[in-house]
């Protein structure tokens, strides 16, 4: 129920309704991004974000930094540091 | 597909399974899990995604004996009360309503019947991906009430609400919602109360999480001295949390760690939460299957919003219709029991016809352990008494 899906913001759709196209795994969606638009990252800005869907809605963005930061600390548990891109 | 694939990664679960073995073994003397206890230690992992993930990947075999999921009532198709289903199936038997929900929902039974049942009978009631098509469904059936019954913790109620700022601000006029959106922290607190609590930590919901935060799981960690670590949905971000929680346990540790930055701030989504702010209030308490009344667990429309309330819209029986008296459901719920020692499961109680709430959605624990055939952990269940994957495996 609480299911999402990342996706990304291919482009504006309805800057007044906040409608954005989103790919989820190569599929085309049109996706409301209310919840991730503000003062500091206007409607424009929000083209090319990876984001998490949850019915119809894209609830937040998805930090490729911390994304990033999680794969190398799980890494540096497991002892895969030879792995780690 | 991006950060999907790298956190199912074979080798990478291998890994930290390892450290999970290791850390397990420094369990101190006398805590559970350690070899001079009588009992596993029990983390509970609160949200279905999780459950439903964990019997997916089959993580549950591959943790050593002395570490124990215990499966939390973060399923909120499962914990619909019977009588609030009644209601949904007296809305949509109105002839005036089209009744939109989830699909979820559907096969969920009420007392007498489920919703799916009620539609073959003639209740015109349609599946939505998202609450803004039912909203559409209203604008394009002025002659019609069209009623969305909502359902869903935190991670659902702010696109309800926002779909309910929208018709406001668009001036729809016919439509409504029945809201059924409960709150994860007061369900957890009501388990944390019961005198017989035998858990030892919490995997936390990270869906939930990104709309409300890391944050309110502190009085959990600081009240009640559990350890909660809030974590993704891919095999190796459970496998991962799991660690986290250990770590705290063996170096004496007890806060609040999260291990989905990716998406999970320490604040949550403050335009999602502004809404919810904006368009629900708390209800005094909510009825959970299984759990039974729990105080400010539940929200409901705000009267600034009347006029998109279901509740207030149309006359609604309320009825209180009792949990099953063979159920089990609130002692699996507080890691009391395991499905296969309610006496129902699997023969009065299937996915079908379930009779308590665990095995009403593929979230639930029962339905989890049914539909991937943990009949019974002692004695693995003979291929051919292995029931077919669920459909709505995802
Ligand atoms: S098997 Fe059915 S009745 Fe028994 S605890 Fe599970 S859901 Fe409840």
């Amino acid at each position: 129920m609480c299911l999402g899906i990342p996706g990304q913001i291919l482009d504006i759709i309805d800057p007044q309704h906040l409608l954005a196209t989103v790919s989820i795994g190569g599929v085309k969606r049109s996706v409301n991004i209310a919840c991730i638009v503000d003062e500091d990252h206007p409607v424009d800005a929000c083209v090319g974000d990876w984001v998490l869907v949850h019915v119809g809605f894209a609830m937040n963005r998805i930090d490729a930094e911390d994304a990033q930061i999680t794969l190398t600390m799980l890494d540096e548990i497991a002892e895969l540091n030879a792995m780690t891109q | 597909m991006k950060y999907v694939h790298e956190f199912r990664d074979p080798q990478r679960a291998q890994g930290i399974l390892r450290q999970i073995e290791a850390i397990a073994a420094q369990l101190p003397p006398g805590f559970p899990g350690s070899p001079s206890s009588d009992r596993p230690l029990r983390i509970m992992e609160i949200c279905g995604g999780h459950t439903h993930a964990i019997f997916k990947y089959g993580l549950a075999d591959l943790l050593p004996d002395s570490v124990d999921l215990i499966h939390g009532p973060g399923c909120p198709v499962c914990i619909m009360p019977k009588g609030r289903l009644d209601d949904a199936i007296t809305l949509a038997q109105n002839p005036q309503v089209i009744l939109t929900t989830f699909g979820d929902v559907l096969r969920v039974p009420g007392s007498s019947q489920s919703l799916l049942q009620a539609k073959a009978k003639g209740a015109d009631i349609r599946v939505v991906y998202s609450p803004l098509d039912a909203l559409q469904i209203a604008i394009a059936h002025p002659d019609r009430e069209v009623v969305f019954f909502a359902i869903g913790f935190e991670t659902t109620a702010p696109s309800t609400a926002l779909t309910v700022l929208q018709a406001a601000a668009q001036g729809v006029s016919n439509f409504s919602l029945f809201c059924n959106h409960v709150l994860v922290v007061p369900a957890l607190e009501a388990l944390l109360n019961q005198p017989d609590l035998q858990l030892d930590g919490f995997i936390g919901p990270g869906h939930v999480s990104m709309v409300i935060g890391a944050r309110p799981y502190q009085v959990i960690a600081e009240r009640y001295g559990k350890p909660v670590v809030v974590s993704g949905f891919e095999p190796v971000d459970i496998l991962q949390s799991l660690w986290m929680v250990l770590d705290q346990l063996v170096t004496g540790r007890c806060t609040v760690e999260n291990q989905y930055s990716r998406l999970v701030a320490e604040d949550g989504n403050p335009v999602a939460l502004g809404a919810i702010a904006q368009v629900f209030t708390v209800r005094e308490q909510f009825e959970w299957r299984g759990l039974g009344e729990i105080p400010a667990s539940g929200l409901r429309i705000h009267p600034d919003y009347a006029q998109f309330d279901a509740e207030v819209k149309f006359s609604l029986p309320h009825p209180h219709v009792d949990d099953h008296r063979a159920c089990a459901c609130g002692d699996i719920l507080r890691g009391v029991k395991k499905p296969w020692e309610c006496k129902v499961f699997g023969t009065a109680c299937t996915p079908d016809s379930p009779l308590g709430a665990c095995m009403v959605s593929s979230e639930g624990a029962c339905a989890a352990y049914y539909n991937y055939g943990q009949l019974d952990r002692r004695r693995p269940a003979a291929p051919s008494a292995v029931p077919s994957h669920s459909s709505s495996a995802r």
